[in-house]
This record gives structure tokens, sequence and C-alpha cells, in this order.
């Protein structure tokens, strides 16, 4: 059964207006800036905030429908993932995911044994009687993320999941996230000012901005087909797909790139056009993804400047590189040009297709 | 080096420092009075005596009983203050402190005219139940937990404040309703405050003197708890309310001292 929801939020002068559908077995993101809406459309489907108007219902059951009928939080089946996670500090680890089966009536000893088999899928055995406040960012969101799935709830809700944790774990982290998003046959609706979690992680994206969705598609759809200029700086990633081999990557379009990290079997590859360089001539050294490309066109951005290249046959036909105004001069860049690019490994993200 | 050769600040200035080291005698002075003129030879005969040990069970008695009285009315009351939402909450609680700053004795008196055996409340418990409060036990217990519960429900209500709700929203969307989430998840987490104020609202209850002698009046045995027994004492054997001043001074530092270390610095 879909999950169906037309949220009507007022608050002071800021109208959130969404309609949103999260099928069986679907991730699907809710990407904007801050301020766009997107916590409160969480909020209001976790009946943490009532609806001013619209519906929320899930398998023929209505929870929320002004002015008649709300169902508190307690009594809708779903798992949320905080942004700061909440977890429980006077409890350990293993008594915080068994928090939601206790609470939902189950046996102390089934609760507990249930919740160590969710602290072993999220690889967390040995911190069973742990404080959660002696984890590390990515062990608490981990944590998180099996109390929120130890209920078997119909709809998973993650709020930023991935915002408290810092650069360097994030990606471990973000990958793990997406397998058990995988795994669960539920609904999932995740919540991110991130493109690139979106991208990595859901099925579907719809894009809200001012309480509004601007735009809604497939990750690779939004990418390469933004319809609004906000979108379009939003989602401004470098996206394709291809085989993997080791730490090659044979694009379907044509071109290799190199990875840091190896894997096998078709993926997406994204990588932020920030970590595309520019040079006049060969770089020294030997970068392991260098293309010799030709400028097709050159876009100001507020801070930046976008610069579209064609970097076949050795690497992909279209590529975004962001760079700054100086180095626009420094190049002489105009469209025609020949380049040599150059790509940092280490940021380039590949996911499974 | 010493601290004063690196003073940085220049000299204390002597018009502070001389009404501060007077406040600081003024109040030391008479705890000093009362260890010096404690009649040490005599002490442990007289603390062992029926009388002080029968006033201090009582004392012990009511004051207990009259915490668990306000934990289970005080903290509900401070849960409803600080997470109930209320219109004209800052008006309840402005009533709620009334006691703190009441004259104990005008408390006796608002007490008797309500729970008195002609009372507004008094006559229908007396008619209906047969119980009457006044200058009984029970009527002590009353009379502490009207002027100590203020201190718990403050300190509660602070320390509910001070929490973070959000770990409440955390617990109702995994399945716990407002009592277990209230049980499981807030309680803990107040716990230093709920202490805290437990350890004050018992210190009160304690000490009161003059609600209880208004309301509960002055009987042996029944009604006459330690800080009856010291007023009754120096008119008849100054040496024994001395002794039980020592008494109930010692029981005031144990509590100053749990409270200081393991509540109000640091918690835990």
């Amino acid at each position: 059964m879909t999950l169906y929801a037309d949220l009507q939020v007022s608050r002071g002068s800021f109208n959130l207006s969404l309609d949103l559908t999260v099928e069986p077995g679907e991730v699907v993101a809710l990407l904007g800036p801050n301020g766009a809406g997107k916590t409160t459309a969480l909020r209001a489907i976790a009946g943490l905030l009532a609806l001013n108007g619209g519906r929320i219902a899930l398998d023929g059951s209505v929870w929320d429908e002004p002015p008649r009928t709300f169902r508190t939080p307690d009594r809708r089946p779903i798992g949320v993932v905080f942004q700061d996670y909440l977890l429980f500090n006077h409890l350990s680890c293993l008594e915080n995911v068994a928090f939601g089966l206790r609470a939902r009536g189950v046996d102390k000893q089934i609760a507990r044994s249930e919740a160590a088999r969710w602290l072993e899928t999220v690889g967390l055995s040995e911190y069973a009687r742990t404080r959660p406040r002696a984890l590390s960012g990515g062990q608490a969101q981990r944590v998180a993320l099996a109390r929120a799935l130890a209920t078997d709830p119909s709809l998973l809700l993650l709020d930023e999941p991935l915002a408290a944790l810092d650069a360097s774990t994030t990606l471990h982290v973000r990958a793990e996230l997406g397998q058990h998003l995988q795994r669960f046959e539920g609904r999932t609706l995740l919540v991110t000012h991130d493109p690139l979690d979106a991208m990595v992680l859901a099925d579907r994206i719809v894009i809200v901005e001012d309480g509004q969705i601007v735009q809604e598609g497939k990750p690779t759809e939004v990418a390469h087909r933004p319809r609004t200029d906000y979108v379009a700086q939003l989602v401004g990633l470098n996206l394709y797909q291809g085989t993997a081999s080791g730490t090659t990557v044979t694009l379907t379009e044509g071109g290799t790139i190199t990875l840091a990290e190896p894997t096998t079997g078709p993926v997406h590859v994204a990588f932020p056009p920030t970590a595309v360089s520019l040079y006049p001539t060969p770089p020294s050294g030997s970068p392991r993804n260098t293309w010799p490309a030709v400028v097709t066109g050159i876009e100001q951005h507020a801070h930046t400047v976008r610069v579209r290249l064609d970097a076949s046959p050795t690497g992909p036909s279209t590529l975004l590189a962001d760079i700054t105004p100086a180095a626009v001069a420094d190049l002489h860049l105009t469209p025609g040009q020949p380049l040599h690019t150059t790509l940092k490994a280490t940021e380039v993200h590949t996911y499974p297709v | 080096m010493s601290r004063r050769g690196r003073s940085t600040s220049g000299r204390l200035p002597l018009v502070l420092l001389l009404p501060a080291l007077l406040g600081l005698a003024f109040l030391l002075v008479p705890l000093i009075g009362l260890l010096a003129k404690a009649p040490w030879s005599t002490l442990p005969g007289r603390l062992f005596s029926a009388d002080v040990w029968q006033a201090l069970r009582l004392s012990l008695v009511c004051a207990t009983s009259a915490t668990v009285l306000c934990l289970l009315l005080g903290v509900p009351l401070a849960w409803l203050l600080a997470r109930g939402g209320l219109p004209g909450r800052s008006l309840i609680r402005a009533f709620v402190t009334v006691p703190l700053v009441l004259p104990p004795v005008v408390g006796g008196v608002a007490l008797l005219l309500v729970l008195g055996r002609r009372g507004l409340v008094g006559e229908h418990l007396d008619a209906w139940f047969g119980i009457s409060l006044p200058f009984t036990t029970a009527g002590v217990i009353v009379a502490e937990a009207f002027v100590a519960m203020p201190f718990l429900v403050i300190s509660v209500e602070g320390a509910l404040r001070a929490a973070d709700p959000r770990y409440e929203e955390a617990a109702a969307t995994l399945g716990a309703g407002r009592w277990l989430t209230f049980r499981r998840v807030t309680l803990p987490s107040i716990a230093p405050g709920v202490v805290a104020g437990t350890v004050l609202c018992w210190a009160r209850a304690l000490g009161e003197f003059g609600a209880t002698i208004t309301f509960a009046g002055n009987f042996p045995g029944r009604t006459t708890t330690m800080p009856l027994a010291v007023y009754l004492a120096l008119e008849t054997d100054p040496d024994v309310a001395v002794v039980l001043s020592l008494v109930l001074l010692l029981v005031s530092v144990v509590v100053l001292a749990s409270l200081r270390e393991r509540w109000i610095s640091g918690l835990r």
C-alpha cells in the first residue's frame, strides 16, 4: 500500500503545501535548502506536528485529516532517525534499540534478543552495553537506525541522517545506510539538504523550495534535466553510469574513470564539479584521471564559474567543472578551446544501479 | 607563586570587605556558639534519652512521609507546569510558590480553616470518613508537606524545563505513550533535579515549626517533632534544647554536603 500524504501546514507566514506518495520498498528523498519546509513535512508525517489541512493515510488507515482525525505518533507504525539521533543517554545501546519493542508491548527477553540481532545487523554487537554518549557519530547513527528499524515500521523517516557526521566518515556511513535502506521492505522518506545523499540513497527525489515542490523524478532525471536554476545548482553533479571492475569504471557513454576504492558491477558514478581541475598544458606527475577536453560552454554562477567540457573519447562526453573567476581569466577560457582536465579519485562516489 | 602576588585587580575595597566579613560572622557565630555551649560531657546520655529519641523518630517519620506525599503530588504538578501547555501557567506557578514566602504560621491557620473539624473540607472528612487531621501525626505530615512542596515543585520544574523535549518526541515515535515516556525517558533524565528537590523538601519538612504547631499542636509522641521539642525544652531544660539543636544542625550539614557533592556541582 502506498503512503499518501497531502500536507498543508501553516506556521506564521510560512506555508507548506506538499503532495507526497511513497511506495513499499521505495526511498523518496525530500531535497531542498534549509528552511524549505522539509523537516516540517517529516514532523507532520511522524505526528509530531498536526496538519492544518490535507490528509495523511497508509494502508487504508487515516493518520491525520483535520479537523476530525489525528493519530498521535505512538499510534503510527513509523521509525524515525533524527538529525542528532536523540539516543537515550541513560540507557545502553541495547536498551535503546529494544525501547520501541518494549513500548509496543513485546516481552522483555524477546525484545532484548531482537535488539541484539539488530545491533549485529548494523555491526555494533560489541557495543550492546555501551552508553550512547561513548559512541562516535557514525556508530550513534547506526544505533539510531537500528532503533528505528527494530519495530519493523511501515514507514521509515530519516531527518538529515548524515548531517551530524564529519566529512571523513560520511562516505562510509552513507554507503552502509544505502545497503540497509535497500534491504528495508517498508517505505522510506529521507529529508536532506545534501544532493549527494539524495542521489546515492533515493529512488526518487522530490525537490522542495519555500514549502512547494519544484521538481520530482529519478536522481538521474533530476540531475540531467534540472527544471529550474535552483535545481541545477543544487544537483550540480557529474553523474554517469558504467561498469566497475576494480578501481576502474568503464562508462556506458565511453571513457573510463579511476576510483579510490575498488568495486564491481554496474554502478552510478558521481562527483561534484569542484573536483575537476583545468590546466592549459598536460599536468606534471601522474594524476589518475587526466583527460584532454574541449570547452563547450561557460556559465557564471554566484561565486564560481561553471565550465562545460567534452572529454571524450578518454573521459565523459559531458563534464562540469566549477572554477573561480580568476582561473577563468588565467586560462583565457573560450568555447572550443582545448584544455587538460584532472579529477581527484577520492572525490568520486559510486553506488549500485 | 602565591596568589596574592599575582592579583591583577588591586586591593579589595574596604567598604565591601568589612560588611562581607561581618555578614560571614553573623551567619557563623551562632552555630559556633551552639557547639561551644553544648553539654558535651552529658551529651550521650541526653541524646539517647526517651524524650529526644521519641521526638527524633517522629520527626524522621513525618518528614519522610511528607516528602513522599510531596513527590507523589509535586512531580506531576511540576510536569503539568513545564509540559502541560496550560493557560495562565505563570499565575499557577505563582500560587505554587506562595507557601515559600508565606509565614508558616499563616499556612497553619489556613490549613486549620480548611481541614479543621469545622473547616471547609475537614467538615466532610469528619462526617463521611470519620477522619480528623488537626492535632494528629497525619496533621503534622500535612502541615510539613504544605510548606515543603514548593521546594520540590520548583526544583523539578526547573529540571524539566532544562531537559530537551525532543527526547520525548523520539520516545513517542517509538510507540511510547505519554505515561511510559514520562517514566522511561523524562524521569531518568531529570533524576538529578528530582533528587535535589527531594532533599531540599525533606530538609524543609524536618525543620518545619510554625505550620506544625498551629495545625497539629504539641502532643509529645504524636505531634511534637524536633523543632517543637527544641522550643519546649528551651523553657524547661536548656541543655536538652542545645542537644536537640545539635542533632538538627548535624542533619542539615549532612543534607548540604550530599547536595553539593552529588547533585549541585557537576551533576554526575
